[in-house]
Protein backbone atom coordinates (compact mmCIF):
# COMPACT_ATOMS: atom_id res chain seq x y z
CA UNK A 1 0.00 0.00 0.00
CA UNK A 2 2.71 1.91 0.77
CA UNK A 3 3.53 2.86 -2.84
CA UNK A 4 0.05 3.55 -3.99
CA UNK A 5 0.22 6.80 -6.22
CA UNK A 6 -2.26 9.42 -4.88
CA UNK A 7 -3.23 12.68 -6.86
CA UNK A 8 -1.50 15.39 -4.46
CA UNK A 9 -5.12 16.83 -3.09
CA UNK A 10 -5.57 13.83 -1.33
CA UNK A 11 -1.94 13.35 0.30
CA UNK A 12 -1.88 13.13 3.68
CA UNK A 13 -5.38 11.75 3.45
CA UNK A 14 -5.77 9.11 5.72
CA UNK A 15 -6.54 5.46 4.29
CA UNK A 16 -9.90 4.20 4.66
CA UNK A 17 -9.01 0.65 6.38
CA UNK A 18 -12.67 -0.85 6.25
CA UNK A 19 -16.03 0.46 6.03
CA UNK A 20 -19.44 -0.96 7.21
CA UNK A 21 -22.52 -0.90 5.48
CA UNK A 22 -25.15 -2.51 7.80
CA UNK A 23 -27.93 -4.42 5.85
CA UNK A 24 -31.60 -4.73 7.40
CA UNK A 25 -34.63 -6.27 5.08
CA UNK A 26 -37.91 -7.20 6.82
CA UNK A 27 -39.86 -10.27 5.61
CA UNK A 28 -43.81 -11.38 5.99
CA UNK A 29 -43.20 -15.34 5.88
CA UNK A 30 -46.03 -17.22 4.03
CA UNK A 31 -45.90 -20.60 5.72
CA UNK A 32 -48.21 -22.04 3.06
CA UNK A 33 -51.44 -24.63 2.99
CA UNK A 34 -49.73 -26.85 4.77
CA UNK A 35 -47.47 -25.25 7.37
CA UNK A 36 -50.42 -23.33 8.31
CA UNK A 37 -52.99 -25.84 8.74
CA UNK A 38 -49.79 -27.37 10.80
CA UNK A 39 -49.49 -24.20 12.78
CA UNK A 40 -52.81 -23.17 13.73
CA UNK A 41 -53.01 -26.72 14.71
CA UNK A 42 -50.28 -26.25 17.37
CA UNK A 43 -52.80 -22.92 18.86
CA UNK A 44 -55.83 -25.74 19.24
CA UNK A 45 -53.09 -28.67 21.25
CA UNK A 46 -52.83 -30.52 17.88
CA UNK A 47 -50.17 -31.68 16.13
CA UNK A 48 -50.99 -32.10 12.13
CA UNK A 49 -48.95 -33.94 9.58
CA UNK A 50 -49.65 -35.27 6.03
CA UNK A 51 -49.60 -38.70 4.56
CA UNK A 52 -48.05 -39.12 1.18
CA UNK A 53 -50.58 -40.90 -1.74
CA UNK A 54 -47.38 -42.26 -3.18
CA UNK A 55 -45.21 -43.86 -0.99
CA UNK A 56 -47.41 -43.26 2.59
CA UNK A 57 -45.38 -41.45 4.73
CA UNK A 58 -46.45 -38.81 7.02
CA UNK A 59 -44.12 -35.74 7.04
CA UNK A 60 -44.77 -33.47 10.07
CA UNK A 61 -44.64 -30.44 9.88
CA UNK A 62 -46.03 -30.96 7.11
CA UNK A 63 -45.06 -29.15 4.07
CA UNK A 64 -47.68 -29.59 1.19
CA UNK A 65 -44.96 -32.41 -0.64
CA UNK A 66 -43.69 -35.49 -0.35
CA UNK A 67 -39.70 -34.72 -1.08
CA UNK A 68 -39.77 -38.30 -2.51
CA UNK A 69 -42.14 -38.49 -4.70
CA UNK A 70 -42.81 -34.26 -5.55
CA UNK A 71 -46.57 -34.77 -5.26
CA UNK A 72 -48.66 -32.60 -3.03
CA UNK A 73 -49.35 -33.81 0.19
CA UNK A 74 -53.41 -33.94 0.81
CA UNK A 75 -54.20 -36.20 3.46
CA UNK A 76 -54.18 -34.78 6.82
CA UNK A 77 -53.38 -36.86 9.97
CA UNK A 78 -53.62 -35.54 13.65
CA UNK A 79 -51.02 -37.21 15.50
CA UNK A 80 -50.55 -38.61 19.07
CA UNK A 81 -48.35 -36.32 21.26
CA UNK A 82 -46.00 -39.69 22.40
CA UNK A 83 -43.01 -40.26 20.27
CA UNK A 84 -39.30 -41.35 20.27
CA UNK A 85 -35.78 -39.91 20.44
CA UNK A 86 -33.93 -40.93 17.23
CA UNK A 87 -30.62 -38.36 17.94
CA UNK A 88 -30.03 -35.53 20.36
CA UNK A 89 -27.29 -33.15 21.61
CA UNK A 90 -26.18 -32.11 24.73
CA UNK A 91 -25.76 -28.38 24.27
CA UNK A 92 -22.87 -26.97 26.17
CA UNK A 93 -22.29 -23.90 24.56
CA UNK A 94 -24.45 -20.58 25.00
CA UNK A 95 -24.98 -18.27 22.72
CA UNK A 96 -26.96 -15.09 21.66
CA UNK A 97 -30.64 -15.59 21.88
CA UNK A 98 -30.28 -18.74 23.28
CA UNK A 99 -32.70 -18.11 26.71
CA UNK A 100 -31.68 -21.81 27.83
CA UNK A 101 -29.46 -23.00 31.01
CA UNK A 102 -26.63 -25.04 29.55
CA UNK A 103 -26.26 -27.74 29.29
CA UNK A 104 -29.52 -28.73 27.75
CA UNK A 105 -30.46 -31.49 25.40
CA UNK A 106 -31.90 -30.32 21.91
CA UNK A 107 -33.44 -33.73 19.97
CA UNK A 108 -35.12 -34.94 16.98
CA UNK A 109 -38.61 -36.70 18.32
CA UNK A 110 -40.11 -38.83 16.13
CA UNK A 111 -43.75 -38.72 16.93
CA UNK A 112 -45.68 -41.95 16.45
CA UNK A 113 -47.40 -42.57 13.56
CA UNK A 114 -44.76 -40.07 11.40
CA UNK A 115 -42.14 -40.48 9.34
CA UNK A 116 -39.73 -38.01 9.96
CA UNK A 117 -38.58 -36.46 13.40
CA UNK A 118 -39.14 -33.43 14.63
CA UNK A 119 -36.22 -31.27 16.22
CA UNK A 120 -37.35 -29.98 20.04
CA UNK A 121 -36.11 -29.59 23.49
CA UNK A 122 -36.32 -32.85 26.03
CA UNK A 123 -36.41 -31.62 30.15
CA UNK A 124 -37.83 -33.03 32.84
CA UNK A 125 -34.48 -35.36 33.14
CA UNK A 126 -30.75 -35.26 33.86
CA UNK A 127 -29.22 -34.66 30.49
CA UNK A 128 -27.08 -37.57 30.83
CA UNK A 129 -30.16 -39.86 30.80
CA UNK A 130 -31.09 -38.93 27.76
CA UNK A 131 -30.91 -41.89 24.90
CA UNK A 132 -31.72 -42.76 21.63
CA UNK A 133 -35.04 -45.13 21.53
CA UNK A 134 -36.09 -43.14 24.80
CA UNK A 135 -40.30 -42.26 24.73
CA UNK A 136 -41.60 -39.05 25.34
CA UNK A 137 -44.31 -37.35 25.49
CA UNK A 138 -44.96 -33.27 24.81
CA UNK A 139 -45.76 -31.02 27.40
CA UNK A 140 -47.42 -27.62 26.41
CA UNK A 141 -48.06 -24.35 27.64
CA UNK A 142 -51.25 -23.56 29.77
CA UNK A 143 -54.48 -23.32 27.37
CA UNK A 144 -54.67 -19.79 27.77
CA UNK A 145 -50.83 -19.24 26.25
CA UNK A 146 -51.35 -21.70 22.63
CA UNK A 147 -50.33 -19.97 20.18
CA UNK A 148 -49.81 -20.70 16.57
CA UNK A 149 -46.35 -21.75 16.82
CA UNK A 150 -44.04 -24.95 18.06
CA UNK A 151 -43.17 -23.16 21.27
CA UNK A 152 -46.74 -23.73 22.06
CA UNK A 153 -45.14 -27.07 22.83
CA UNK A 154 -42.68 -25.88 25.53
CA UNK A 155 -40.75 -29.92 25.53
CA UNK A 156 -40.92 -33.29 25.63
CA UNK A 157 -40.53 -35.18 28.48
CA UNK A 158 -39.89 -39.21 29.58
CA UNK A 159 -43.03 -40.60 29.67
CA UNK A 160 -42.29 -43.72 31.34
CA UNK A 161 -42.63 -46.48 28.39
CA UNK A 162 -39.81 -49.04 27.91
CA UNK A 163 -37.39 -47.54 25.22
CA UNK A 164 -38.31 -48.56 21.43
CA UNK A 165 -35.93 -50.59 19.91
CA UNK A 166 -33.52 -47.98 17.80
CA UNK A 167 -33.30 -50.16 14.58
CA UNK A 168 -37.07 -50.24 14.21
CA UNK A 169 -36.56 -46.42 13.07
CA UNK A 170 -33.97 -46.73 10.63
CA UNK A 171 -34.92 -44.89 7.72
CA UNK A 172 -36.84 -42.45 10.09
CA UNK A 173 -33.28 -40.58 11.39
CA UNK B 1 -23.61 -29.41 -31.83
CA UNK B 2 -26.34 -30.75 -30.73
CA UNK B 3 -29.90 -29.20 -31.80
CA UNK B 4 -31.75 -28.85 -28.81
CA UNK B 5 -35.38 -27.40 -28.65
CA UNK B 6 -37.88 -26.06 -26.33
CA UNK B 7 -40.69 -28.89 -26.02
CA UNK B 8 -43.09 -27.70 -22.78
CA UNK B 9 -43.72 -24.63 -20.99
CA UNK B 10 -45.86 -24.18 -18.16
CA UNK B 11 -46.35 -20.85 -15.60
CA UNK B 12 -48.41 -19.50 -12.75
CA UNK B 13 -51.55 -17.39 -13.10
CA UNK B 14 -49.27 -14.73 -11.86
CA UNK B 15 -50.13 -12.39 -8.85
CA UNK B 16 -49.52 -9.47 -6.45
CA UNK B 17 -49.23 -12.01 -3.65
CA UNK B 18 -49.74 -15.53 -3.88
CA UNK B 19 -50.00 -15.72 0.21
CA UNK B 20 -52.11 -18.85 0.51
CA UNK B 21 -49.09 -21.12 -0.66
CA UNK B 22 -45.39 -21.26 -0.23
CA UNK B 23 -42.65 -21.78 -2.94
CA UNK B 24 -43.21 -25.33 -2.98
CA UNK B 25 -46.64 -25.37 -3.16
CA UNK B 26 -46.55 -22.38 -5.65
CA UNK B 27 -44.42 -24.31 -7.90
CA UNK B 28 -45.34 -27.99 -7.99
CA UNK B 29 -48.32 -27.64 -10.16
CA UNK B 30 -45.90 -25.92 -12.82
CA UNK B 31 -43.44 -28.34 -13.01
CA UNK B 32 -46.22 -30.90 -12.68
CA UNK B 33 -48.01 -29.39 -16.12
CA UNK B 34 -44.43 -28.62 -17.81
CA UNK B 35 -43.43 -32.34 -17.58
CA UNK B 36 -46.93 -33.61 -18.21
CA UNK B 37 -47.14 -31.18 -21.47
CA UNK B 38 -43.65 -32.70 -22.30
CA UNK B 39 -45.35 -36.86 -21.83
CA UNK B 40 -42.60 -37.75 -19.19
CA UNK B 41 -41.88 -37.90 -16.08
CA UNK B 42 -39.39 -37.43 -13.82
CA UNK B 43 -37.69 -41.22 -14.79
CA UNK B 44 -37.15 -39.62 -18.28
CA UNK B 45 -35.74 -36.08 -17.04
CA UNK B 46 -31.29 -36.70 -17.14
CA UNK B 47 -31.03 -32.95 -15.59
CA UNK B 48 -32.91 -30.38 -14.04
CA UNK B 49 -31.65 -27.41 -13.53
CA UNK B 50 -33.37 -23.99 -10.93
CA UNK B 51 -32.94 -20.36 -11.00
CA UNK B 52 -33.99 -18.48 -8.20
CA UNK B 53 -32.67 -16.22 -5.07
CA UNK B 54 -32.46 -16.34 -1.62
CA UNK B 55 -33.18 -13.07 -1.44
CA UNK B 56 -36.29 -12.78 -1.88
CA UNK B 57 -37.57 -15.42 0.46
CA UNK B 58 -35.14 -14.28 2.67
CA UNK B 59 -34.35 -17.73 3.75
CA UNK B 60 -30.78 -19.12 3.02
CA UNK B 61 -30.30 -22.14 0.75
CA UNK B 62 -34.00 -21.90 -0.03
CA UNK B 63 -33.68 -23.40 -3.47
CA UNK B 64 -32.91 -26.40 -1.78
CA UNK B 65 -36.71 -27.02 -0.29
CA UNK B 66 -38.19 -26.34 -3.82
CA UNK B 67 -36.59 -29.27 -4.63
CA UNK B 68 -39.46 -31.22 -2.67
CA UNK B 69 -41.35 -29.54 -5.82
CA UNK B 70 -39.56 -32.16 -7.92
CA UNK B 71 -39.32 -35.43 -6.32
CA UNK B 72 -35.86 -36.12 -6.49
CA UNK B 73 -35.42 -39.70 -5.51
CA UNK B 74 -33.62 -42.06 -6.66
CA UNK B 75 -31.18 -39.42 -6.81
CA UNK B 76 -31.50 -36.83 -9.45
CA UNK B 77 -28.40 -34.50 -11.22
CA UNK B 78 -29.40 -31.12 -10.31
CA UNK B 79 -27.59 -27.63 -10.09
CA UNK B 80 -29.37 -24.31 -9.25
CA UNK B 81 -28.29 -20.77 -10.23
CA UNK B 82 -28.57 -17.65 -8.32
CA UNK B 83 -29.96 -16.08 -11.35
CA UNK B 84 -33.29 -15.65 -13.65
CA UNK B 85 -34.11 -19.37 -14.84
CA UNK B 86 -33.15 -18.00 -18.59
CA UNK B 87 -29.78 -18.70 -17.13
CA UNK B 88 -30.75 -22.24 -15.75
CA UNK B 89 -32.21 -23.33 -19.02
CA UNK B 90 -28.23 -22.50 -20.32
CA UNK B 91 -27.00 -24.44 -18.48
CA UNK B 92 -29.39 -27.25 -18.74
CA UNK B 93 -28.74 -26.16 -22.89
CA UNK B 94 -25.02 -27.02 -22.16
CA UNK B 95 -25.44 -30.11 -20.40
CA UNK B 96 -27.75 -31.23 -23.56
CA UNK B 97 -24.63 -30.47 -25.68
CA UNK B 98 -22.34 -33.06 -23.79
CA UNK B 99 -24.24 -35.37 -24.90
CA UNK B 100 -24.94 -37.84 -21.87
CA UNK B 101 -28.62 -36.64 -21.51
CA UNK B 102 -31.16 -36.00 -24.14
CA UNK B 103 -34.31 -34.04 -21.76
CA UNK B 104 -34.04 -31.49 -19.19
CA UNK B 105 -35.79 -30.11 -16.38
CA UNK B 106 -35.34 -26.12 -16.09
CA UNK B 107 -37.59 -24.30 -13.56
CA UNK B 108 -37.94 -21.51 -11.90
CA UNK B 109 -39.60 -18.95 -8.90
CA UNK B 110 -39.79 -16.22 -7.29
CA UNK B 111 -42.39 -14.37 -4.67
CA UNK B 112 -41.19 -10.78 -4.24
CA UNK B 113 -44.21 -10.02 -1.82
CA UNK B 114 -42.29 -11.47 1.09
CA UNK B 115 -40.22 -8.07 1.13
CA UNK B 116 -40.20 -4.90 -0.23
CA UNK B 117 -38.12 -6.20 -3.46
CA UNK B 118 -37.33 -2.86 -4.68
CA UNK B 119 -35.14 -2.58 -1.08
CA UNK B 120 -34.11 -6.32 -1.81
CA UNK B 121 -32.58 -5.86 -5.64
CA UNK B 122 -30.26 -3.53 -3.89
CA UNK B 123 -28.36 -6.26 -2.95
CA UNK B 124 -27.19 -7.40 -6.12
CA UNK B 125 -25.15 -3.52 -6.70
CA UNK B 126 -21.27 -3.43 -5.81
CA UNK B 127 -21.29 -3.31 -1.55
CA UNK B 128 -18.85 -0.53 -1.21
CA UNK B 129 -20.03 2.74 -3.20
CA UNK B 130 -23.81 1.89 -4.02
CA UNK B 131 -25.24 -1.07 -2.30
CA UNK B 132 -25.01 0.88 1.20
CA UNK B 133 -26.55 3.75 -0.20
CA UNK B 134 -29.40 1.59 -0.86
CA UNK B 135 -31.10 3.44 -4.50
CA UNK B 136 -34.40 1.65 -5.24
CA UNK B 137 -34.79 0.00 -8.25
CA UNK B 138 -37.09 2.72 -9.71
CA UNK B 139 -35.01 5.26 -8.99
CA UNK B 140 -32.27 3.62 -10.64
CA UNK B 141 -34.71 2.97 -13.60
CA UNK B 142 -35.58 6.47 -13.21
CA UNK B 143 -31.37 7.34 -14.06
CA UNK B 144 -31.58 5.00 -17.06
CA UNK B 145 -34.83 6.40 -18.28
CA UNK B 146 -33.30 9.75 -17.75
CA UNK B 147 -30.11 9.73 -19.71
CA UNK B 148 -31.88 7.71 -22.71
CA UNK B 149 -34.30 10.67 -22.77
CA UNK B 150 -31.89 13.14 -23.15
CA UNK B 151 -29.88 11.57 -26.21
CA UNK B 152 -33.09 12.74 -28.08
CA UNK B 153 -33.50 9.23 -29.71
CA UNK B 154 -36.74 8.60 -27.73
CA UNK B 155 -39.55 10.96 -26.19
CA UNK B 156 -41.77 9.93 -23.46
CA UNK B 157 -44.63 9.23 -25.54
CA UNK B 158 -42.24 6.20 -26.49
CA UNK B 159 -42.31 5.07 -23.62
CA UNK B 160 -45.72 5.31 -22.91
CA UNK B 161 -46.52 3.65 -26.33
CA UNK B 162 -44.53 0.62 -24.82
CA UNK B 163 -46.45 -0.21 -21.90
CA UNK B 164 -49.62 0.75 -23.44
CA UNK B 165 -48.77 -1.85 -25.56
CA UNK B 166 -47.98 -4.10 -23.49
CA UNK B 167 -50.99 -3.86 -21.08
CA UNK B 168 -52.86 -4.34 -24.29
CA UNK B 169 -51.40 -7.19 -26.12
CA UNK B 170 -51.72 -8.91 -22.09
CA UNK B 171 -55.21 -8.73 -22.37
CA UNK B 172 -55.23 -11.86 -24.48
CA UNK B 173 -52.40 -13.49 -21.74
CA UNK B 174 -54.76 -15.20 -19.07
CA UNK B 175 -51.06 -15.66 -17.07
CA UNK B 176 -50.56 -11.89 -17.26
CA UNK B 177 -51.62 -9.56 -14.04
CA UNK B 178 -51.49 -6.45 -15.06
CA UNK B 179 -53.76 -6.36 -18.47
CA UNK B 180 -56.23 -3.55 -19.49
CA UNK B 181 -56.48 -1.21 -22.63
CA UNK B 182 -54.84 2.40 -21.43
CA UNK B 183 -54.54 5.11 -24.52
CA UNK B 184 -50.82 6.27 -24.40
CA UNK B 185 -52.32 9.72 -24.24
CA UNK B 186 -53.89 8.58 -20.69
CA UNK B 187 -50.78 7.13 -19.38
CA UNK B 188 -48.96 10.40 -20.23
CA UNK B 189 -51.61 12.17 -18.37
CA UNK B 190 -50.71 10.28 -15.17
CA UNK B 191 -48.43 11.69 -12.18
CA UNK B 192 -44.86 11.22 -12.23
CA UNK B 193 -43.98 8.98 -8.73
CA UNK B 194 -40.52 10.54 -9.56
CA UNK B 195 -39.66 12.30 -12.55
CA UNK B 196 -39.17 11.22 -15.09
CA UNK B 197 -40.77 7.92 -14.10
CA UNK B 198 -44.77 6.80 -13.91
CA UNK B 199 -45.92 4.41 -12.49
CA UNK B 200 -47.07 2.36 -15.57
CA UNK B 201 -42.75 2.66 -16.75
CA UNK B 202 -42.63 0.23 -14.11
CA UNK B 203 -43.50 -3.30 -13.56
CA UNK B 204 -45.94 -4.61 -11.02
CA UNK B 205 -44.47 -6.48 -7.94
CA UNK B 206 -45.62 -10.18 -8.83
CA UNK B 207 -45.11 -13.30 -7.35
CA UNK B 208 -44.63 -16.58 -9.65
CA UNK B 209 -42.93 -19.75 -11.21
CA UNK B 210 -42.36 -21.16 -14.71
CA UNK B 211 -40.96 -24.53 -16.03
CA UNK B 212 -39.55 -25.10 -19.11
CA UNK B 213 -38.77 -28.66 -20.31
CA UNK B 214 -35.60 -29.01 -23.18
CA UNK B 215 -34.79 -32.22 -25.49
CA UNK B 216 -32.41 -33.17 -27.72
CA UNK B 217 -32.65 -34.00 -31.58
CA UNK B 218 -35.11 -37.06 -32.03
CA UNK B 219 -36.11 -37.03 -28.72
CA UNK B 220 -37.67 -33.57 -28.85
CA UNK B 221 -39.23 -34.68 -32.49
CA UNK B 222 -40.69 -37.87 -30.42
CA UNK B 223 -41.91 -35.71 -27.57
CA UNK B 224 -43.49 -32.44 -29.40
CA UNK B 225 -45.69 -32.20 -32.99
CA UNK B 226 -43.32 -28.96 -33.50
CA UNK B 227 -40.66 -28.02 -31.29
CA UNK B 228 -39.26 -24.81 -30.76
CA UNK B 229 -35.12 -25.55 -31.85
CA UNK B 230 -33.06 -23.45 -30.44
CA UNK B 231 -30.99 -22.09 -32.94
CA UNK B 232 -28.40 -19.80 -31.04
CA UNK B 233 -28.03 -19.33 -27.63
CA UNK B 234 -25.22 -16.89 -25.92
CA UNK B 235 -25.25 -14.30 -23.16
CA UNK B 236 -22.89 -11.44 -22.31
CA UNK B 237 -21.76 -9.53 -18.87
CA UNK B 238 -20.80 -5.75 -18.21
CA UNK B 239 -19.35 -4.16 -15.66
CA UNK B 240 -21.46 -4.08 -11.87
CA UNK B 241 -20.26 -0.48 -12.05
CA UNK B 242 -23.34 1.67 -13.35
CA UNK B 243 -21.08 4.67 -13.75
CA UNK B 244 -18.40 2.45 -16.00
CA UNK B 245 -21.05 1.59 -18.91
CA UNK B 246 -23.26 3.70 -21.08
CA UNK B 247 -26.94 2.97 -19.72
CA UNK B 248 -28.31 4.29 -23.05
CA UNK B 249 -27.59 1.53 -24.64
CA UNK B 250 -26.65 -2.62 -24.24
CA UNK B 251 -23.38 -3.45 -25.61
CA UNK B 252 -23.69 -7.00 -23.83
CA UNK B 253 -27.38 -7.80 -25.60
CA UNK B 254 -25.66 -6.75 -28.94
CA UNK B 255 -22.86 -8.98 -28.54
CA UNK B 256 -24.70 -11.91 -27.24
CA UNK B 257 -27.43 -11.29 -30.04
CA UNK B 258 -24.79 -11.35 -32.69
CA UNK B 259 -23.39 -14.47 -31.12
CA UNK B 260 -26.75 -15.75 -30.98
CA UNK B 261 -27.58 -15.27 -34.85
CA UNK B 262 -30.60 -12.82 -34.64
CA UNK B 263 -29.81 -10.76 -38.12
CA UNK B 264 -28.88 -13.84 -40.06
CA UNK B 265 -32.76 -14.45 -40.78
CA UNK B 266 -36.05 -12.06 -40.28
CA UNK B 267 -37.45 -12.36 -37.07
CA UNK B 268 -41.37 -12.57 -36.74
CA UNK B 269 -41.67 -11.69 -32.66
CA UNK B 270 -39.42 -10.66 -30.03
CA UNK B 271 -39.53 -11.69 -26.17
CA UNK B 272 -37.71 -9.35 -24.53
CA UNK B 273 -36.85 -9.03 -20.54
CA UNK B 274 -37.44 -5.49 -20.12
CA UNK B 275 -38.94 -4.29 -17.10
CA UNK B 276 -38.89 -0.83 -17.60
CA UNK B 277 -40.24 1.02 -20.84
CA UNK B 278 -36.89 2.21 -21.36
CA UNK B 279 -35.51 -0.57 -20.98
CA UNK B 280 -37.01 -2.23 -24.07
CA UNK B 281 -36.23 0.59 -26.32
CA UNK B 282 -32.42 -0.01 -25.52
CA UNK B 283 -33.00 -3.52 -26.37
CA UNK B 284 -34.90 -3.76 -29.63
CA UNK B 285 -31.98 -0.82 -30.67
CA UNK B 286 -29.13 -3.23 -29.35
CA UNK B 287 -30.39 -6.36 -31.04
CA UNK B 288 -31.35 -4.43 -34.19
CA UNK B 289 -35.17 -5.17 -34.03
CA UNK B 290 -37.29 -2.96 -36.57
CA UNK B 291 -40.43 -1.77 -36.51
CA UNK B 292 -41.56 -4.66 -37.83
CA UNK B 293 -40.74 -7.75 -35.48
CA UNK B 294 -43.71 -7.76 -33.31
CA UNK B 295 -42.56 -7.22 -29.35
CA UNK B 296 -43.60 -9.14 -26.02
CA UNK B 297 -47.13 -10.30 -27.33
CA UNK B 298 -47.06 -11.74 -24.22
CA UNK B 299 -47.50 -8.56 -22.62
CA UNK B 300 -43.87 -8.68 -21.45
CA UNK B 301 -42.66 -8.20 -17.57
CA UNK B 302 -44.63 -4.86 -17.28
CA UNK B 303 -47.39 -6.99 -17.47
CA UNK B 304 -45.71 -9.68 -14.93
CA UNK B 305 -42.28 -9.55 -13.37
CA UNK B 306 -41.63 -12.62 -11.24
CA UNK B 307 -38.61 -11.94 -10.24
CA UNK B 308 -36.11 -14.80 -11.28
CA UNK B 309 -38.49 -16.27 -13.52
CA UNK B 310 -39.26 -13.31 -15.62
CA UNK B 311 -36.63 -13.80 -18.35
CA UNK B 312 -37.29 -17.52 -18.62
CA UNK B 313 -41.00 -16.74 -19.14
CA UNK B 314 -39.69 -14.85 -22.04
CA UNK B 315 -37.87 -17.91 -23.82
CA UNK B 316 -40.87 -20.06 -22.37
CA UNK B 317 -43.55 -18.25 -23.97
CA UNK B 318 -41.51 -17.79 -27.52
CA UNK B 319 -41.55 -21.17 -27.39
CA UNK B 320 -44.73 -21.94 -26.81
CA UNK B 321 -46.07 -19.54 -29.70
CA UNK B 322 -44.15 -20.84 -32.32
CA UNK B 323 -45.50 -24.35 -31.18
CA UNK B 324 -48.96 -23.68 -31.84
CA UNK B 325 -47.71 -22.16 -35.31
CA UNK B 326 -47.82 -18.04 -34.47
CA UNK B 327 -44.01 -17.72 -36.01
CA UNK B 328 -41.45 -19.26 -36.83
CA UNK B 329 -38.56 -17.76 -35.97
CA UNK B 330 -38.62 -15.46 -32.22
CA UNK B 331 -36.16 -13.41 -30.21
CA UNK B 332 -36.32 -14.23 -27.06
CA UNK B 333 -34.28 -12.33 -24.44
CA UNK B 334 -33.69 -12.33 -20.32
CA UNK B 335 -31.65 -9.94 -18.22
CA UNK B 336 -30.08 -10.27 -14.91
CA UNK B 337 -28.68 -7.86 -12.51
CA UNK B 338 -28.85 -3.95 -12.29
CA UNK B 339 -30.18 -2.14 -15.34
CA UNK B 340 -29.29 -4.56 -18.22
CA UNK B 341 -26.37 -5.32 -16.59
CA UNK B 342 -26.21 -9.40 -18.33
CA UNK B 343 -28.18 -10.45 -21.24
CA UNK B 344 -28.64 -13.87 -22.70
CA UNK B 345 -30.33 -14.06 -25.99
CA UNK B 346 -31.92 -16.95 -27.66
CA UNK B 347 -33.09 -17.56 -30.89
CA UNK B 348 -35.70 -19.56 -31.91
CA UNK B 349 -36.90 -21.38 -34.49
CA UNK B 350 -39.77 -23.65 -35.39
CA UNK B 351 -38.53 -26.69 -37.91
ZN1 LIG C 1 -43.99 -39.99 -1.05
Amino acid sequence: MSDLLLPPSLEGVEMVRSVRTPAHLDYSYTPGRAMSRFLTGLAEKKIRGQRCPSCGKVYVPPRGACPTDGVPTEEEVELPHTGTITTFCIVNVSFYGQGMEIPYVSALVLLDDSDIPLMHLVQEVPYDQVRTGMRVEAVWVSDDELKPTLESIKWFRPNGEPDRDASTMRGNA
Amino acid sequence: MRDVAIISFAQTKHARAITDANEVEMLMPVVREALDGAGVGMDRVGFTCSGSTDYLSGQAFSFVMTLDAVGPWPPIAESHVEMDGAWALYEAWVKLQMGEVDVALVYAYGKSSPGDVTEVLTRQLDPYFLAPLWPDTISLAGLQTRALLETGRVREADLAEVAARSRRDALSNPYALLARDDSPDALLAEPFIAEPMHKWDCPPITDGAAAVVIAAGDVARELSSRPAWVRGIDHRIESQGLGLRDLTTSASTRLAGEKAGVASAPVDFAELHAPFTAQELILRESLGLGDDVAINPSGGALAANPVMAAGLIRLGEAAARITRGEGNRAVAHATSGPLLQQNLVCVLEGE
